[in-house]
């Protein structure tokens, strides 16, 4: 399935992103920052889908807007079919963005109540200004992700959630966009209606040949949509690789730890496996471990974890991995 | 099963809207045997909380709720209010999804866990912050001498979740409700949760009823099942058995749903939950069911024993599979 030599959609270079938080305790002003995106780099292929995953504060959705320009980088370069996005002015950035569009987790607070569903497929095509027969661009795109095109008349609360995150998808689709970033996309939908989306974007992505950066805390999920797959931590990218290499063959502690707490629908594997028990929380973004940040709850951690950074590395099973010690 | 800590016979509960009658249990049976962890998993609107929030005696007024809830033998349904309190978090506790909502965030985590023991037991107020500390670190938190001083917004959502276990066991129940306990939390702390209750479980014996849509949390601490639909109970039985040879098209329908190496497609189960307020008058599933027949829509079907699961399918026999399809 995956193709190596396929072209460069997107590169993402250095990407950081800080935000402020301001406190106001009483006579002293503090100034913080929060790092939640630091120094990420990644390529996204055409027709391909790039799977990112992470937990709570592990700045997947930060970099997800970062890439659309939602949210404006502190710094770094995202290079979208050769152009840096980061240095475009406003009016240049609303023509590439037909090119790029964002599907949101929840399927009842990213449509207007009030608006028909086919008002807001058609929304898309109205602010870029497309001409031609918008009712038949909407019903084609409601055909398109299972829906009839009766339902164009129809108002969102009529849906179920399946139904309106089809909705959004038609709407992300109306542009023929080369990249969609789908953040968390299916994670507030019952199972049963879950598969009928994960299996939407497969065909739509075999029909059309977009990209996705598929953003997902669901490992299972993203590890049946995605071709190359990301592991975040804190921030950081700490595993990057081919799907299959990162799945087998995790190699950083991290990866590992994540893979084993993933509860499995079998109750023999889930009761012979041997599991790694992480202790604590996720430190916070504010105060990130010095080197390495996942060092606080790694069991291999030594000092040199603590002084020194480690560096995303090719390993023998073709992943790049950012550790030390790795597996 | 007359061994069982807790029983519930034929619950419903019926919520007066004003679209109608929103009936979202329709005849529930439960039996939960002493120290044993059931699973009870469904989707979104089966039931399964509403179930055990009736059983808790937490529904608002607008909810009416027939039936029996019996535990240890007690009827709970239609007891005196005193009578309930005095079985509610002694007895029979409950763990929610949000642990935030369960603490009072202007008092200090181990006074909470105090009053807990003192609202139902006679212990003095040294030993019973001794108790407290105890019970945290029980809970897997360290430092528990520290912890107990401190309020909820010093924990992180891992942490406040095992605070809430500890005043849930405070009074050493039998029977320990916990509804989606790990749905907010991230899939490493979700380990650590799942691991203190089933701990609870081992050192205390306590009874537990976990109440989940996530299957491979099921398969990790569940000893047995029931599989929830449309304000039913659709197939009951050991955790073993369930995976292996569901005998229900909806459990198996959920279990290939689910993503698994080596699939190309995903099979996701084909329409959606019925509208509660006019449910179908046979099988709740039948209208998504691709072996539904004519007798299916004809009445309510009832749990029927079916090698050594309980099973409403009346097709179970007709479709009976090896193993998982």
């Amino acid at each position: 399935m995956t193709n190596s030599h396929a072209e460069v959609l997107l590169s993402v270079r250095n990407l950081v992103k800080n935000f402020e938080l301001r406190a106001n305790t009483g006579i002293r002003k503090t100034q913080r920052i929060v790092q939640a995106v630091a120094d990420v780099s990644f390529d996204v292929k055409v027709g391909q889908t790039l799977g990112l995953v992470g937990e709570s504060g592990s700045g997947k959705t930060t970099v997800g807007r970062s890439v659309l320009q939602l949210i404006q980088p502190t710094s770094g370069e995202v290079i979208f079919e050769g152009e840096d996005l980061t240095k475009m002015s406003f009016e240049e950035l609303r023509h590439v963005r037909r090119q790029m569009q964002i599907v949101f987790q929840d399927p009842f607070a990213s449509l207007d109540p009030k608006m028909t569903v086919g008002s807001s497929i058609a929304e898309p095509l109205v602010v870029q200004g497309v001409g031609g027969n918008h009712q038949d661009k909407v019903a084609e795109l409601l055909d398109l992700v299972g829906l009839s095109t009766d339902h164009a008349k129809r108002f969102p609360h009529e849906f179920s959630g399946g139904q309106r995150q089809r909705v959004g998808i038609a709407r992300a689709l109306a542009l023929d966009p080369k990249l969609i970033v789908l953040d968390e996309p299916v994670s507030a939908l019952d199972v049963s209606i879950q598969a009928g989306v994960v299996n939407l974007f497969g065909d739509l992505q075999k029909r059309l040949g977009m990209s996705y950066v598929f953003i997902a805390h669901d490992l299972s999920v993203v590890r049946h949509i995605a071709d190359q797959v990301a592991v975040m931590y804190l921030g950081k990218i700490v595993e990057i690789g081919d799907k299959d290499a990162v799945y087998r063959n995790p190699s950083h502690p991290y990866t590992k730890a994540l893979l084993s707490a993933v509860p499995l629908p079998d109750p023999k594997i889930e009761r012979s496996r041997h599991r790694i028990m992480l202790e604590g929380d996720v430190p916070s973004p504010v105060n990130p471990p010095t080197g390495c940040r996942f060092r606080t709850r790694c069991w291999k951690a030594t000092e040199l974890c603590a002084v020194e950074e480690p560096q995303l590395v090719v390993r023998s099973t073709g992943q790049q991995s950012a550790c030390h010690f790795p597996e | 099963m007359s061994d069982s800590i807790l029983q519930i016979r034929d619950l419903r509960v019926t919520f007066s809207t004003q679209m109608g009658e929103l009936r979202a249990v329709r005849g529930v049976d439960v039996d939960v045997a002493p120290g044993e962890i059931l699973g009870v998993v469904g989707e979104s609107g089966s039931g399964k909380s509403v179930s055990f929030l009736a059983a808790m005696g937490l529904l608002p007024q607008s909810a009416t709720i027939t039936g029996s809830v019996k535990l240890d033998g007690i009827e709970l349904i239609g007891a005196k209010k005193k009578a309930i309190r005095s079985v509610r978090g002694r007895s029979l506790a409950m763990v929610f999804q949000d642990p935030l909502s369960a603490l009072n965030p202007v008092h200090r985590v181990g006074d909470q866990i105090v009053e807990m023991i003192q609202s139902h037991q006679d212990m003095n107020t040294h030993d019973a912050e001794k108790r407290a500390v105890e019970l945290l670190e029980i809970v897997g938190i360290p430092q528990p001498n520290d912890r107990a001083r401190q309020y909820p917004h010093e924990f992180s959502g891992g942490m406040r979740q095992r605070v809430v276990i500890a005043m849930a066991i405070a009074n050493n129940p039998k029977v320990l409700i916990a509804d989606e306990p790990t749905t907010a939390l991230d899939v490493t702390v979700q380990a650590q949760i799942l691991e203190v209750i089933q701990r609870v479980q081992q050192t205390f014996g306590t009874a537990v009823v976990l109440i989940t849509h996530d299957l491979g949390v099921i398969a990790r601490v569940a000893d047995s099942v029931n599989v929830m639909y449309a304000g039913r109970n659709v197939e009951s039985g050991p955790v073993q058995s369930i995976f292996d040879h569901p005998s229900h098209p909806y459990t198996r329908g959920l279990l290939s749903s689910l993503p698994h190496e080596g699939a190309d497609r995903l099979q996701p189960i084909a329409g959606f939950p019925p509208n509660m307020l006019a449910p179908p008058s046979g099988c709740g599933f039948a209208p998504r069911c691709e072996f539904a027949i004519d007798a299916c829509n004809a009445e309510l079907p009832t749990l029927q024993p079916f090698d050594d699961l309980q099973t409403s399918c009346i097709r179970a026999v007709d479709l009976r599979i090896g193993g998982r399809s």
